[in-house]
C-alpha cells in the first residue's frame, strides 16, 4: 500500500510557552487506511492533525517536512478562493525542501501523480487576500497542493464553534460544494441535502433552513461531518470529534464516519484520547506522548500484545463493561 | 438512616415557548457511604437533578430530605449553613475556581464561612486538607491556573471536604481527566468515602466508569427513571431500552481473546 | 514589560501617552513653576503672546499670565476628569453588579433608574445639579458623575449576566457563601475589564463637561479653569483671540490624548486576548 503522506521529523514549538509539542515525529499515513492517533493532553495528538491540515497559526515553529501524494486526475482544475482556505503552499514557515517537487509515477494506481513537499504549516484560516495568495503560489500546478476542504476533510471536537451560528446549515454546506466543485448554488443546495440524507440527518429538507443552535449536539457533529465530506476529500481528519458527546450518539458518530469512510475510500486520521474507542475504529494505532511517537501498530497487536509499557499502562486505565471494580480492589462495602 | 432522600422530583423547562420535563417524578435514596450513580445521554435530566438536589435551581413539585429534615423548608442563612454537609465537584475543575483566586484561597473559603478554624489556624488545616488529597502543602500558594488538571481536580475535592460533609455531587467529575490521572482520582475517592463514610451521587455518561465506583445505579431517559438496581447486574443485563442502548455503545477492549 | 512594548507599538497610542505624559508633568509642576496664586495680576492687561518672556503666553483683560492660567488650569482638568471618571466607574459597577447579580425586582428597579439617568442629556443634568447645590470642586465632579455612571452600569450588567452562569458562581453557592460576597468578590472583579475599557471615554467627556459648566460660569470660582478662561476670552475675542484659542487648544489636545491612550490600551490587550 502507498503512502498518502509521509511525515518526516515533524517538530513543532508554540512560541508562547515554548515547549515542545511535536518532537521529530515520523509517520506514514497509508492511502486508505483508517489510522488512529491516541494520547494524552499534552501528547502533541491534535498539533499533529492541525499540522498535516496546514491549521497551525501564524508565529508556531515548524520543522520536518510532509510530503503529500495526490493524484492529479482526481481533482480537475478546481481550485478554492484562497479567502476561505488555509495557504499551504511551501514558501512559508521554516521548512527545509530537499528536493524540488517532481511529477512521478502512482504505482499503485497507474496514473500520474505529483509527489511534492509542501509546507502543512503556517497557514491561517481567513485574513488571506487574493493577491497575497497569488504572490505566494509554486511553479507547480495549483490542483496538486493539498487544500483543506477540498483534499482535506476537517471535524473538530465542539461543532458549535465550528459552525456559523448566523448561517443555515445547508449553507454552509452547500458553500463547501460550490467553492471547491465549482457548481452552482441550485446543484449545491441539491448536493448539500443529499450529504444530510448520507450523515441519516432525519428530514433534511427542514434542516437545510435551520440553524445550528437549532440542532442536537449529535446533531450539529453530523452536519460538521457533512460539510467536511462534501468536497469528497481524500483524507477525513477527525480530531476529537466524538468527545463531547455522550456514549450513544458517539457510537452512532463513529459508525457514520467508519461507513462514509468505507463508500468514499477516504484515509481517515481519528485523533482520541479513548484507546478503546480508537480499537473499534481503527486499522492502525500511533500511540503519542509528549509529542514522540511512542509506538506504531496494527489495531490488534497494539491491543492485545503492545510492545511499550506507557500503552499497556493506558490499556489498563481503560474502565471497561469487564473490569474488575475499583470497589472490589478496594474491598469497601457500606 | 437515608443520607439523602428525593421524592416525585420534577422539573419543566420552556424551550421554544414549549414546556418540557428536564426531571419528571424522580425519587431515589442514598446511604451513608454509598455510591448511587445517575446514567443516562445527554439531555436526560441527570445534571438538572445534581443542582436539584444541591438547591441551585428550585424544583417545580417533589420532596427533598437530606439527613432526615425537609431539604426544601430551608432558606437564607439557615440554607447556607446546611450547605456544610452537602457539596459538589464540577466536570471542568478550571472553570469551578474563580480564575483569579489562589489554592489557599479556594480552601480557605469553606472554612471561614463555616467558621470551622479560627484565621490563624486556618493555613494549617489548609495543609492538612491537601496532604489529605495527596497534594503537597507547599501548592497552597500557587494560583489556580498554574497547577494541572489532575491536581486542580484534587483541589476541588479537597475543598468539598473541608466541611465533613455526609454527601458530595460529583458531576461529571473525572470525565475530563486523561485516564492515567482518572483512576488516580477514582481511588482517592473510594478512600475518602471508606475513612469518612461520605455519600455520593455519582453523575456520569461512562457505564465503564459507573461499573467501577458504584454501587447502585439509576438510568435515566428524558427525565424520566428507566431502572435502577445495583450497578454491575443493572450494566451486565439492562432492561430497559435506554439501559441496552448505553451498554451496546459502550467501547469495549476485546483483550487476550481471539 | 511587553505588554508596555505592545502599548507604545502603535503611533496613536504613543502620541496619546505624549498629550498625556506633558500635561501631567503640568499639573505637577504648577506650583513649582508657578508660585503663588496664578489669579494674580502679573503685567499690563491683554499683552499678546510672544512680546514678554517673562510672559511668554501674555496677559488677560485682568493682566493676570495665561501660561500660568494654563498649568493650573491643567490640575483643574485633570483632576475633576479623573475623579468624576473613578466615581462614576464605581457607581456605575456597583449598581450594574447588584441589578445583573440579583435579577427580579431588584433588578427591574435599578435599571429603571438607570434609564431615567440616561434619557436626560448628562449636561443638562450637570447643569441643574450644580445650579442647585451651588459651585464647587466636590459639586462639580458629582455633578459629572452623576451623567456618566449608566453607561458602566450597563455593561457591568450585562458582564455580571453572563458570569454569574459559571460553574464557580454556582461553586460559591455550594460552599455557603454569601449572595452578597459572591457578587462583589467573585463576580465584580472579573466583570471589571470590559468597564474599565470605557475609562477613557468618560474621563475624555468628564474634562469636556467641566469646561462646559466652567465656561458658563458654574465652576469653581477659586481655582484657574480652561473652560472659564474660554469664557473670560470671548468679551475680548476680536481684539484678543488667544485668550479663547490657547486653552481651547489645550482642551482639544487633552481629550485626543486621553481618548488616544485609552484606545491604545484597549488594543494592547485586544492583541493580548487573541495570542491567548
Amino acid at each position: 500500500m502507498t503512502a498518502l503522506l509521509s511525515i518526516r521529523d515533524l517538530s513543532v514549538r508554540y512560541r508562547r510557552d515554548g515547549v515542545e509539542a511535536l518532537k521529530g515525529l515520523s509517520l506514514d499515513v497509508k492511502t486508505g487506511e483508517r489510522l488512529a492517533v491516541i494520547g494524552e493532553s499534552g501528547s502533541g495528538k491534535s498539533t499533529l492533525a492541525l499540522a498535516v491540515a496546514g491549521l497551525l497559526a501564524r508565529g508556531v515553529k515548524i520543522e520536518g517536512t510532509v510530503e503529500w501524494k495526490i493524484s492529479r486526475s482526481r481533482t480537475p482544475h478546481s481550485f478554492a478562493p484562497p479567502s476561505v482556505l488555509p495557504d499551504i503552499s511551501p514558501s512559508r514557515g521554516e521548512i527545509e525542501l530537499s528536493h524540488p517537487p517532481s511529477p512521478i509515477l502512482n504505482a499503485a494506481e497507474g496514473e500520474p501523480a505529483a509527489e511534492l513537499l509542501i509546507s502543512p504549516l503556517e497557514g491561517e484560516m481567513s485574513g488571506r487576500t487574493e493577491g497575497g495568495a497569488v504572490e505566494r503560489q509554486l511553479s507547480h500546478p495549483r490542483d496538486t497542493i493539498p487544500l483543506l476542504g477540498r483534499d482535506i476533510g476537517f471535524v473538530f471536537q465542539d461543532p458549535s464553534s465550528s459552525l456559523d451560528p448566523v448561517m443555515p446549515v445547508g449553507k454552509q454546506i452547500a458553500e463547501v460544494v460550490r467553492t471547491h466543485l465549482k457548481l452552482s448554488w441550485r446543484d449545491s443546495y441539491t448536493k448539500a441535502k443529499t450529504l444530510l440524507e448520507r450523515v441519516r440527518i432525519p428530514d433534511p429538507d427542514s434542516v437545510l433552513h435551520t440553524y445550528p443552535h437549532q440542532l442536537s449536539g449529535g446533531q450539529k457533529q453530523r452536519v460538521a461531518i457533512a460539510a467536511a465530506i462534501a468536497a469528497g476529500p481524500k483524507l477525513l481528519i477527525a480530531d476529537e470529534a466524538t468527545s463531547a458527546l455522550d456514549t450513544i450518539v458517539q457510537a452512532e458518530i463513529v459508525s457514520l464516519i467508519r461507513q462514509l469512510v468505507a463508500e468514499d475510500g477516504m484515509t481517515l486520521l481519528f485523533i482520541s484520547h479513548d484507546i478503546a474507542l480508537a480499537a473499534t475504529l481503527a486499522d492502525r494505532i500511533a500511540v503519542l506522548r509528549h509529542g514522540e511517537l511512542i509506538e506504531l501498530g496494527e489495531t490488534r497487536q497494539i491491543v492485545e500484545a503492545p510492545r511499550r509499557a506507557y500503552t499497556r499502562a493506558l490499556l489498563d486505565a481503560h474502565l471497561g463493561l469487564d473490569a474488575e471494580p475499583l470497589l472490589d480492589r478496594q474491598g469497601a462495602s457500606p | 438512616m437515608t443520607v439523602l432522600a428525593v421524592s416525585n422530583l420534577a422539573k419543566r423547562y420552556h424551550r421554544g415557548g414549549k414546556p418540557f420535563a428536564a426531571v419528571d417524578d424522580v425519587s431515589f435514596k442514598i446511604n451513608p457511604a454509598e455510591t448511587l450513580a445517575l446514567a443516562g445521554p445527554s439531555g436526560s435530566g441527570k445534571s438538572t437533578i445534581a443542582r436539584l438536589v444541591l438547591r441551585l435551581i428550585e424544583p417545580d413539585a417533589g420532596r427533598i430530605d437530606f439527613e432526615g429534615a425537609d431539604f426544601l423548608a430551608v432558606s437564607g442563612a439557615a440554607l447556607r449553613a446546611r450547605r456544610a454537609r452537602l457539596q459538589m465537584v464540577f466536570q471542568d475543575p478550571l472553570a469551578a475556581f474563580n480564575p483569579r483566586a489562589t489554592v489557599a484561597r479556594v480552601l480557605d473559603d469553606p472554612l471561614r464561612i463555616h467558621g470551622l478554624a479560627s484565621r490563624a489556624e486556618r493555613p494549617r488545616h489548609i495543609a492538612a486538607l491537601l496532604e489529605r488529597v495527596g497534594l503537597d502543602p507547599a501548592l497552597a500558594a500557587r494560583a489556580i491556573h498554574e497547577i494541572s488538571g489532575g491536581q486542580r481536580q484534587r483541589v476541588a475535592i479537597a475543598r468539598a471536604i473541608a466541611t465533613r460533609p455526609s454527601l458530595v455531587v460529583l458531576d461529571e467529575a473525572v470525565s475530563a481527566l486523561d485516564v492515567s490521572v482518572r483512576g488516580q482520582i477514582l481511588e482517592l475517592l473510594l478512600d475518602l468515602q471508606r475513612q469518612e463514610r461520605i455519600a455520593y451521587l455519582f453523575i456520569s455518561h461512562d457505564l465503564g466508569v459507573i461499573r467501577a465506583v458504584a454501587h447502585r445505579v439509576v438510568i435515566l431517559d428524558a427525565g424520566r427513571i428507566a431502572e435502577s438496581g445495583d450497578a454491575r447486574a443493572v450494566i451486565a443485563n439492562p432492561q430497559s431500552a435506554i439501559g441496552k442502548a448505553l451498554v451496546a455503545a459502550t467501547p469495549r477492549l476485546t483483550r487476550d481473546r481471539p | 514589560m511587553s505588554r508596555l512594548r505592545r502599548f507604545f507599538r502603535t503611533p496613536e497610542a504613543k502620541a496619546g501617552a505624549t498629550i498625556l505624559a506633558v500635561l501631567i508633568v503640568m499639573a505637577l509642576a504648577a506650583p513649582m513653576v508657578f508660585p503663588g496664586d496664578p489669579q494674580a495680576i502679573a503685567g499690563p492687561a491683554l499683552l499678546p503672546p510672544f512680546q514678554d518672556w517673562s510672559l511668554p503666553l501674555g496677559t488677560d483683560r485682568l493682566g493676570r499670565d495665561v501660561l500660568a492660567e494654563l498649568f493650573h488650569g491643567a490640575r483643574t482638568s485633570l483632576a475633576v476628569g479623573l475623579a468624576a471618571a473613578a466615581a462614576a466607574l464605581f457607581i456605575g459597577s456597583v449598581v450594574g453588579t447588584l441589578a445583573g447579580f440579583a435579577s427580579g425586582l431588584i433588578d427591574d428597579v435599578l435599571m429603571r433608574i438607570t434609564d431615567a439617568f440616561q434619557t436626560v442629556p448628562s449636561f443638562l443634568l450637570a447643569l441643574a445639579f450644580v445650579s442647585i447645590v451651588g459651585p464647587s470642586l466636590g459639586v462639580v465632579v458629582a455633578a459629572i458623575a452623576l451623567g456618566a455612571w449608566t453607561g458602566p452600569a450597563r455593561v457591568a450588567r450585562a458582564e455580571v449576566l453572563s458570569i454569574r452562569e459559571r460553574d464557580y458562581v454556582a461553586g460559591a453557592r455550594v460552599i455557603g457563601m454569601h449572595p452578597l460576597e459572591i457578587a462583589f468578590r467573585e463576580v465584580l472583579p472579573n466583570a471589571l475589564p470590559p468597564v474599565l475599557a470605557l475609562s477613557s471615554v468618560i474621563v475624555a467627556a468628564a474634562i469636556l463637561t467641566e469646561a462646559a459648566l466652567s465656561f458658563l460660569g458654574l465652576g469653581d470660582p477659586n481655582r484657574v479653569t480652561w473652560g472659564g478662561m474660554i469664557a473670560e476670552g470671548r468679551t475680548v475675542l476680536r481684539t484678543a483671540p488667544f485668550l479663547s484659542v490657547v486653552p481651547g487648544i489645550a482642551l482639544v489636545l487633552t481629550v485626543l490624548g486621553v481618548y488616544l491612550a485609552g484606545e491604545g490600551v484597549v488594543e494592547s490587550t485586544a492583541v493580548r486576548r487573541s495570542l491567548s
